[in-house]
């Protein structure tokens, strides 16, 4: 078996016995990569091989020793390029390293420095708004990756890399771990610091793990979860070894079933992947019945005002004064401005900024933006109110599977209804998890998520990892590439 | 038509904490331009601010001091603007929930005490800083993410003397807090004004102009004496004034207009969604409290009380709070139980002193005993008045004592009558007029007398001997 189609578990525990060695890890997905970035494109400024982030002194010794973590363009590494695939940041290299990365380090973990793909600053859900062009869906390069960490989760299912992380603002983790057929967890927002993620939407952005397994998962977050002084949004609470509870039966657990979720738009084979799963459920001891989230039908409109919203003052920043890219030759401070702007954005970053703008502007402000929060607060009551009686909610990740390139770029409100069942997570704050739960006839897989309560992380992959342990290894096929 | 000008002020003061609000990076002034930087404070992406707690506590001490109710739920917000100096396109400050609200600071006015509400009082960043020359503007970001308190008053001022009284008051206020320097050269006090002007008796009020870019108190009266000169004469002319932003141009002893209201930007304020909500409570409250120390208002009643002065001379004492220590210093060493001696003395020649050198009385730099030991040295008739002043600027000037010079320059008062009767002498045989003058009934003719004899002693003569000694010698002739 080569070793880039190995987990991080796997890995690590190779490693311990001394059978393989962190260098022949690392050239054997750079080969792997090397292979298949062609097809696939999951990495940006791709030159062949992987790079990775230099060492300081002596490499930290810990669970994650010698094992390569792939990168989201939006996440800072120390010198080297954070771009977030949008040509306002070309060139920008941070001076330091993001939270999240300085754990991987401390950990043992080799930060590959070659980023992963994602739609600009992680406005979109196909990965297409990318000023790098698109990433392929490894399972039919026909079809998108998903978004925004599409990068990451085709590299990831392609083997091109063991592990990566995402950010999740909508769904940016979990709907490209779906399409690709891997599994990607949204954390509690608050368990895992945004220091060093450029924002998007600050209120709901979360870093996690996009990964081949449940237990890699779990393993990565043990890694990057936990209290940082440095985001006052991060919460200080203790972080449980999340590999414990893996194996833990799930007998007995209560699962909600949101029949908001199971309506139409929905394709009716991941509706019936659906309903197989809750089956294996049940025959894992867990107990499901149908639950009510009244107000889901108002999380797509409350998240594209408050994430845009909170996204036009995020990306103010990028103005052309200090960093990034800067159009010539402008005339005056607001010429430069506009053209630096006007050139260094896509569409859909423009949009949103508009969008935005336009939801805090004056005398709109109440009807708007002050509305959506309160609207979120039902939302979050909502889930809070189902967790009194339930352990998790169980529901599809997407409406649907892999779509193909090109067929939602013309129609942004089709996109944005790619993010319907995942965007209610943010919005509550709580963790939710994607695995996959099966395939399509044509043979795409199709993604399960499940949420619980705020920093029952432990929960969730309890319940997935039985549910993967469960399922047959005709399930857990790997694309052919 | 006669107007009343109605005045409301925007003050901004420059926390003096030793690191800046909501990164590590030290808030210090005047170093090499971009070295007080870091992720945070330069806006670079994936940055996040965290607040400095003493920028908080400070907070709380000034709305204290201003009698403002503190708020127990505070939070941020983003005022939204591009700018060059503004490194994250938007300004961290606070918008409906500041810190504290609704205090007052009351002034003295010709027409008796007043009192100045104040609306509000709200923390939030300063910018950068932009330098411009003939290449081109440049950016220097160590002043971006300085803490400020922003304090704004209700239209409560009437005249621009009101409003610089204000200025006077608050600064002493949060100089005595220990919380700013607010020194307004190095821009760490600066203060807009917004003024309209109506009818006299009328209660609505007109339309407001802004006034910015002024540099000093001064400079505020004079603004806002030049603009309500501006607005009363459009508005005798049958015109309106216009709802803007205008500059005060010092030179030119002008505002001109610097944007309308149609410019005015909005601001797109929003909850700050990288900072949470601050819960204060009670005890937070109540510990700020406690550091507050005695304030200008409080000392000088104390000083009333203790010293048996009046208000007016407390007021003077404790306007500054380094000159308030070093006054009572110099009272409490005084030995006699009158303080008048030294009290006039301070608000006197010392004062006069300071101001001729353009500081306050601790500028001086006198140790606090030497001026007692002077006021004494007047007492014991050991120097005249007069020659105290010229021992006063020497004392100040060569940093000695009283004594010293008086023995050193032999200025001592000469009280002993055999040696003035010499100069006595002399002056009669001198002045034979004005020895006819007194004679012939001119009492005051003596008065003269005594002032030649004074000139003759170089001063050092005590005048009060001296007269007597004329009365007797005019009277035995």
């Amino acid at each position: 078996m080569e070793l880039y189609s190995l987990t991080g578990a796997q890995l690590a525990e190779l490693l311990k016995e001394g059978r393989i060695s962190a260098e022949e890890i690392l050239s054997s997905l750079s080969l792997r990569a090397a292979g298949k970035e062609e097809k696939v494109k999951a990495y940006v400024r791709f030159g062949g091989k992987l790079e990775r982030l230099p060492a300081e002194g002596v490499p930290a010794r810990g669970p994650l020793s010698g094992i390569p973590v792939s990168v989201k363009d939006n996440i800072c590494t120390r010198s080297c390029n954070t771009e977030c695939c949008s040509r306002i940041l070309s060139g920008y290299r941070p001076p330091y390293d993001a939270t999240v990365i300085s754990r991987l380090k401390s950990d043992g973990a080799s930060i590959i420095s070659t980023k992963t793909n994602m739609d600009e600053f992680a406005f979109g859900s196909s990965t297409e708004n990318s000023c790098f062009g698109p990433s392929r869906n490894p399972w039919d390069t026909q079809c998108v990756p998903g978004g925004s960490s599409g990068g990451s989760a085709a590299a990831v299912a392609s083997d091109e890399a063991v592990f990566a992380l995402g950010s999740d603002t909508g769904g940016s983790i979990r709907q490209p771990a779906s399409f690709c057929g891997v599994v990607g967890l949204k954390p509690t927002y608050g368990r895992v610091s945004r220091y060093g993620l450029v924002a998007f939407a600050s209120s709901l952005d979360q870093i996690g793990p996009i990964t081949k397994d449940v237990r890699d998962s779990a393993l990565l977050l043990n890694s990057i979860a936990g209290y940082d002084p440095k985001d006052s949004t991060s919460v200080d609470t203790p972080v449980p070894d999340y590999t414990a509870c893996l194996g833990q039966s799930v007998k007995g657990m209560r699962i909600g079933v949101p029949k908001e979720y199971m309506v139409e738009g929905i394709d009716p084979q991941v509706r019936a992947a659906l309903l197989r799963s809750l089956e294996e459920f049940k025959r894992l001891g867990a107990i499901c019945s149908e639950v009510s989230l009244p107000h889901t039908e108002f999380a797509v409109p409350v998240y594209y005002i408050i994430a845009t919203a909170e996204a036009s003052s995020n990306l103010a920043r990028f103005d052309g004064v200090r960093y990034g890219f800067r159009a010539a030759d402008a005339e005056s401070i607001n010429a430069m401005y506009s053209r630096t702007r006007g050139e260094g954005f896509g569409k859909e970053a423009k949009r949103r900024i508009i969008l935005g703008t336009f939801a805090l502007s004056h005398g709109y402000y109440d009807a708007y933006y002050l509305r959506a929060l309160k609207v979120r607060t039902l939302i979050k009551q909502d889930f809070e109110k189902v967790f009194g009686e339930f352990d998790c909610v169980v529901a599809p990740t997407s409406p649907t599977p892999a779509f193909k390139l090109g067929e939602k770029m013309g129609d942004p409100l089709k996109m944005y209804l790619s993010d319907i069942y995942t965007i209610s997570a943010n919005l509550a704050g709580i963790p939710a998890i994607s695995v996959p739960c099966g395939f399509t006839s044509g043979g795409l897989p199709v993604g399960m998520q499940i949420m619980s309560g705020y920093f029952r992380e432990e929960t969730l992959l309890k319940l997935a990892y039985a549910y993967e342990q469960s399922v047959s290894a005709e399930n857990r096929r790997k694309p052919a590439l | 038509m006669e107007y009343e000008a109605v005045i409301g002020l925007e003050v901004h003061v420059q926390l003096n904490t030793s690191t800046k609000a909501f990164c590590a990076c030290r808030a210090e002034f005047g170093v090499e331009p971009n070295t007080n930087i870091c992720p945070v404070c330069l806006g670079l992406p994936g940055a996040l601010p965290v607040l400095n707690k003493v920028v908080l506590s400070h907070a709380l001490k000034v709305g204290l001091a201003l009698g403002c109710s503190i708020q127990n739920r505070t939070k941020f917000d983003r005022k939204n603007y591009f700018y060059p100096d503004l490194p994250k396109g938007y300004q961290i400050s606070q918008f409906d929930l500041p810190v504290a609200l609704a205090g007052e600071v009351r002034i003295d006015t010709p027409a008796g005490e007043k009192c100045v509400r104040v609306k509000r009082v709200h923390m939030e960043e300063d910018a950068g800083k932009l330098m411009h020359d003939a290449e081109g503007s440049l950016v220097d970001l160590n002043r971006a993410g300085v803490p400020l308190l922003e304090i704004v008053t209700e239209p409560d001022m009437n005249t621009p003397d009101e409003a610089y009284a204000y200025l006077t008051k608050l600064k002493s206020v949060i100089e005595y807090l220990d919380v700013s320097d607010c020194d307004m050269e190095k821009g760490s006090l600066r203060c807009d004004a917004n003024v309209s002007l109506r009818p006299k008796g009328e209660s609505r009020l007109g339309t407001k102009a802004e006034l910015k870019n002024m540099n000093s108190f001064k400079a505020v009266k004079d603004a806002l004496l030049y603009e309500i000169g501006r607005q009363a004469e459009i508005l005798d002319g049958g015109g309106k004034v216009a709802q803007e932003t205008r500059l005060w141009d010092a030179r030119q002893a002008k505002t001109f207009s610097m944007r309308s209201k149609e410019e005015a930007h909005d601001y797109r304020y929003f909850p700050d969604p990288d900072l949470t909500l601050f819960l204060i409570t009670d005890e937070e409250i109540e510990e700020a409290r406690a550091g507050i120390p005695e304030l200008p208002q409080q000392k000088a009643a104390r000083f009333m009380r203790e010293f048996g002065i009046s208000a007016y001379d407390a007021g003077i004492l404790t306007a500054d709070k380094r000159d308030a220590a070093f006054a009572e210093e110099c009272i409490k060493v005084f030995p006699s139980g009158d303080k008048k001696p030294v009290v006039n003395y301070l608000i006197g020649p010392l004062l006069a002193e300071a101001n001729s050198r353009g500081c306050g009385l601790s500028g001086l730099k006198l140790p606090a005993e030497r001026l007692p030991e002077l006021v004494s040295l007047v007492q014991k008739n050991v120097i005249s008045n007069l020659v105290s002043k010229t021992v006063l600027k020497e004392m100040i000037d060569r940093q000695t004592t009283a004594e010293e010079i008086v023995k050193s320059r032999n200025l001592a008062q000469i009280s002993d009558t055999s040696a003035l009767d010499g100069i006595i002498t002399r002056v009669l045989a001198e002045n034979g007029k004005s020895v006819q003058d007194f004679r012939s009934g001119k009492e005051n003719a003596v008065m003269f007398l005594v002032g030649q004899v004074m000139r003759m002693s170089a001063g050092k003569a005590n005048p009060k001997v001296v007269q007597e000694l004329l009365k007797r010698r005019l009277a035995d002739a």
